[in-house]
């Protein structure tokens, strides 16, 4: 039996912990040089910060993931820095620098991560412009604020994280613009009874940017970030009036999106996630995928976040364990999936306290760039569905090559979903779902090929 | 000039490298994104409308902070570490 697991972040870690205590010995294959997910992302070299100053409240699960992961290390052959960039029937393609080589697996366990979701706005493909998740990395990895003046812009728990990191590591933080209106928040009080320490960590957040004198706002409507070479500003419509503000860095995201190119390519079957309003790989509680063999845990599998993503990564790696006719404790699994289930109800909260903008994909113009890579814009897609009747995600990119670009559709899928299901009058699952395609992401041409026996 | 403001790490060892010919300092642990974007405010310009670009997520997904090196070389700053005497090119000019 020699499983492979993709991905080395909370879940992909668990997975892998759950194996080894089994005496299964897994390949572990992460694109970054070390252990802990985006998450839990690692320095490139110590420096002066703590794990405190590093990963917050969530300094302690953190260096437990990782001290985990060291623990583990000699019992699984892990290949960090290394890209599995196509599947094929029980092998996988995985390059590391320049060579590539074919890793032939029994089972695969997919903790392919998430990436956060975008929208574009005119004035997004400025320098300084960067994702929520984009800033907290530039802060965490390489301890940079992403300007001198940021401004925090979008939706989801992680804005008001991010921004609170920033204030924190003593970056100047001129405002943050929440799109989803304070009355949305008020579901937060169904979430105290479900996740009294998440919720109440929030609101500190909010209550300390705003001790700090960080402008906070609601229902904002961002019309445009300002500049030309790069951010001067942004400007935003709230109850009916424009503010600018100046600045020389925005921060923006809403909530995340899975990472499911792999899980197309093993062949995965995908259902659509009306709450998330995106396709995901279909799975049992368990993890296991419609493909036998093939199991999903972690923020790839749908977005669930870091304590969710080591409960189901526990629980793919016992499932596989089950499967391959190994014992396995039923009491844990009980106890995984009760918990699994509690933060479940508790993203219904969330979703709801920090809603998706409807509004947008019909009020966004014409000339605002949709696919950054080949510069698409979205009178484009909706020139498309006009004059040529198309209706479904991989017509339009064959027709306009949004989403055929180096990044495959990871910026512009979502925004490219919803402008096309609007501009149809269908609701976003009517669209489809851009399908994969091997290389995931780009690879040197030069590189090498090599053949690898097991 | 500088699109990305050092809070941390400002201790770290110099490493020296080269950015379109010029001598520069990064830092141990930079990537080449933090080391150009400590001295410079642009990346590279996209390929059809020549906008200047920066980066956008910093996690290896979005493809938009490719650089070269001067043998020609492509690299994704974002995920490559900085290293002593690395010849940087950034296409910061149109091209004709």
């Amino acid at each position: 039996m020699r499983p492979l697991i993709v991905g080395a972040g909370p879940a992909g870690i668990l997975a892998a912990q759950t194996l080894v205590n089994s005496g299964i010995r897994p390949v572990v294959i992460d694109e970054a040089p070390s252990g802990g997910g985006q998450i839990y992302r690692q320095r490139l070299v110590p420096d002066e910060r703590s794990a405190k100053d590093l990963y917050g409240s969530e300094a302690n699960k953190a260096t437990a993931l990782h001290r985990t992961f060291a623990g583990i290390r000699d019992r699984i052959d892990y290949h960090p820095e290394t890209l599995v960039w196509n599947l094929r029937d029980k092998v996988a393609d995985a390059v590391t620098g320049h060579r590539t080589r074919r890793i032939p697996f029994s089972h695969l366990i997919l903790a392919t991560g998430a990436t956060d979701r975008v929208l574009p706005f005119p004035g997004w493909t400025l320098p300084g412009v960067f994702t929520l998740g984009g800033s907290q990395i530039a802060l965490k990895s390489q301890g940079c604020a992403i300007g001198e003046e940021v401004v925090f812009l979008g939706s989801g728990p992680l804005l008001y994280l991010v921004a609170w990191q920033y204030v924190k590591a003593g970056a100047k933080v001129a405002a943050v613009l929440d799109t989803s209106p304070l009355s949305a928040k008020l579901h937060l009080l169904r979430g105290l009874f479900a996740q009294p320490s998440v919720v109440l960590r929030g609101f500190r957040y909010v209550t300390e940017l705003m001790a700090r004198g960080v402008a906070v706002r609601f229902g904002v409507q961002p019309i445009l970030i300002d500049g030309t070479a790069r951010v001067e500003g942004v400007v935003w419509r709230e109850r009916g009036e424009e503010h600018r503000l100046t600045c020389d860095a925005v921060g923006y995201g809403f909530s995340l999106r899975s990472e499911t190119q792999l899980a197309d390519l093993a062949g995965c079957r995908f259902v659509f996630d009306t709450r998330d309003r995106a396709w995901r790989p279909e799975r049992d509680g368990a993890g296991r995928t419609s493909m036998p063999g093939v199991y999903i845990a972690g923020d790839g599998a749908g977005i669930a976040g870091a304590d969710a993503a080591e409960l189901a990564g526990e629980r793919a790696g016992l499932a596989l364990i089950e499967d391959a006719g190994l014992l396995v404790d039923r009491a844990r699994i009980g106890v995984l999936e009760r918990k699994l289930a509690r933060i479940q109800k508790f993203r219904d909260v969330l979703e709801s306290a920090f809603p998706f903008p409807e509004t947008w994909a019909n009020s966004i113009a014409d000339d605002v760039t949709l696919c950054r890579c080949e510069e698409i814009a979205i009178g484009d897609v909706r020139a498309a569905v006009r004059d040529q009747g198309v209706f479904e995600l991989n017509r339009l990119k064959a027709l306009t090559r949004v989403g055929m670009g180096r990044c495959q559709g990871r910026m512009c899928g979502s925004a490219a979903m919803e402008v096309l299901a609007a501009a149809c009058g269908q609701s976003p699952d009517a669209a489809g779902r851009l399908r994969a395609q091997p290389p995931i992401k780009p690879i040197p041409m030069g590189v090498m090929a090599q053949e690898e026996t097991a | 000039m500088a699109l990305l403001r050092r809070l941390a790490r400002q201790e770290l060892p110099l490493v020296s490298f080269t950015l379109n010919g010029e001598a520069c300092l990064g830092r141990a642990g930079d990537t080449v994104l933090t080391a150009i974007l400590t001295q410079s405010d642009r990346l590279r310009l996209s390929d059809f409308s020549g906008g200047p670009r920066a980066g956008f997520c910093q996690m290896g997904a979005c493809q938009d902070c490719w650089v070269l090196t001067t043998d020609g070389e492509r690299i994704r700053a974002c995920t490559t570490a900085l290293e002593p005497g690395m010849n940087l090119r950034t296409v910061t000019e149109p091209r004709s």
